[in-house]
């Protein structure tokens, strides 16, 4: 039943921008103008292209972020049965974590976490 | 104890003996959905009209006053202009690109708005592994406005996008680990199960300093997931026009904004089901009568009551404090926030472990 609902919640997400979309599009004027499908950057003619290489500080912190993003995954199994293991699970996640902030300070050491 | 398993049950039997169990199973699901829309937009639109009274009586204004009584109608008369002003559509756009960003952000949202719960048995999903499943949702929308930035050919767009993007999944983790410290808390990542659990003490009386120092932090990274100030960089106006949605218009631009209003929401809820108890009554022990007037006002109210009352902390947040500089913003979450955060989930573990919880 909970996938079910699930499914339901994501058709029902769909149906609601669809629509939106829908109703606006058959309600709302149109009107055409050779400007006004031109980008808005202030009024001014756009210079040159969008789609460039991007600078390298965002996929710095992306990678970082992938890190630890894996670590929660692998934590919150660990989380839901501390109360069992007792001891043992303060053990283990400490060796865990350690590995963990190594990375975090060998980025934070090769300057990955300045904003440059 | 108002217990909203009578009503849906009620409704379930009664499906089931007027048509065979499938055309019922359907019906259901159609309700569920339709009720869970409603009040999505709904909230979607007592939300906006708040931000505006609110922000109005920070700033000594009286806010919308002209439409309705107080105002009130003023919020369904701008839902109505947004429908009726023109789709632009631009030119060099990457057509399927830009149709498809608006659905994933509401997509995210409502998912995570479905598992919100209002009161008792008044939950749409409630998986086993719910907390899990909040995350995975709610990290979807970034994948939404990625889109809408690089899709839109526009260089504001696409500066607004990768700012928000990189803050998004920066605060996220934050955010993740704030859950998880509740989770080690709690024991088990059903939604429905942590409320239940509260109910003899709200998990922030409960889990004492390492909860308070979650929701501190779970706060202010839920202000920056929702791109709002003062963690407003992706759409600063002064100097990025509109940010990530500059090229949308009509109710294109108006499913993001409704998403972005709605993440608040959602944000509160969260920490309000999280740390602050749900739908459960403030109890405190041996006051038998108090705790007995505490019963009488339903589960909806304490639960909307809470997140209202966070959502207008965080609308002060806004109104508070300047907007960050941009090189702060990754600062104060990877080399504060993240430490802070792990050593937080290290004495909550052995405040767990030792049992130093009340």
């Amino acid at each position: 039943m909970n996938y079910l609902l699930l499914f339901t919640m994501i058709l029902a997400s769909l149906f609601l921008v669809f629509a939106g979309m829908f109703i606006a599009g058959h309600i709302s004027p149109r009107s055409f103008n050779k400007q006004k499908g031109e980008a808005y950057e202030c009024g001014i003619p756009t210079q040159g292209a969008t789609w460039v290489h991007f600078r390298a500080g965002y996929y710095l912190f992306s990678i970082l972020f992938l890190m630890f993003d894996i670590e929660t995954v692998f934590l919150f199994p660990w989380a839901t049965i501390v109360q069992e293991l007792g001891i043992k699970a303060l053990m283990g996640i400490l060796f865990f974590l350690f590995i963990l902030v190594l990375g975090l300070a060998y980025a934070w050491r090769k300057k990955a976490l300045e904003w440059k | 104890m108002y217990n909203f398993e009578i009503i849906t049950s009620a409704i379930d039997h009664f499906l089931h003996s007027v048509m065979p169990a499938q055309l019922a199973v359907i019906t259901e699901c159609v309700l569920i959905a339709v009720c869970t829309l409603v009040a999505y937009v709904a909230f979607a639109i007592v939300m906006i009209f708040m931000e505006r009274k609110v922000c109005a009586a920070f700033q000594c204004r009286l806010g919308p006053t002209r439409v309705g009584f107080w105002g009130l109608l003023q919020v369904f008369a701008d839902v109505f202009k947004m429908l009726i002003k023109e789709i632009i559509s631009i030119n060099n756009s990457d057509s399927l690109l830009y149709r498809l960003a608006p659905y994933l952000v509401v997509l995210s949202s409502i998912l995570t708005f479905s598992c919100l719960p209002f009161d008792k048995g008044l939950q749409v999903l409630d998986f086993n592994v719910g907390v899990f499943f909040l995350m995975a949702a709610s990290s979807f929308g970034v994948l939404g406005i990625l889109l809408a930035g690089w899709s839109s050919n526009n260089k504001f767009s696409m500066i607004g996008a990768m700012r928000s993007g990189a803050q998004m999944i920066s605060y996220e983790l934050s955010i993740g680990l704030c859950m998880l410290t509740m989770v080690v808390l709690s024991g088990t990542m059903q939604i429905s199960e942590i409320v239940e659990q509260q109910v003899d003490g709200w998990f922030i009386f409960k889990g004492h300093l390492p909860a308070v120092v979650a929701f501190i932090i779970y706060l202010i990274a839920g202000n920056a997931e929702t791109n709002r100030a003062p963690f407003d960089l992706p759409e600063a106006e002064s100097e990025l026009t509109a940010g990530y949605h500059t090229e949308y218009s009509g109710m294109h631009f108006g499913f993001f904004y409704v998403a972005e209003f709605m993440n608040l929401f959602i944000v509160a809820g969260i920490a309000s089901t999280l740390f602050l108890g749900g739908w459960t009554p403030l109890y405190i022990k041996g006051f038998d009568s108090f705790n007995a007037i505490m019963d009488y006002i339903p589960g909806i109210v304490w639960f909307l009551g809470k997140t209202f009352f966070l959502i207008w902390v965080l609308m002060w947040f806004r109104w508070t404090f300047p907007r960050l500089r941009v090189d702060h913003v990754p600062t104060l979450e990877w080399k504060y926030m993240v430490p802070i955060g792990l050593v937080n989930l290290l004495i909550m573990t052995i405040c767990v472990v030792m049992n130093w919880i009340f």
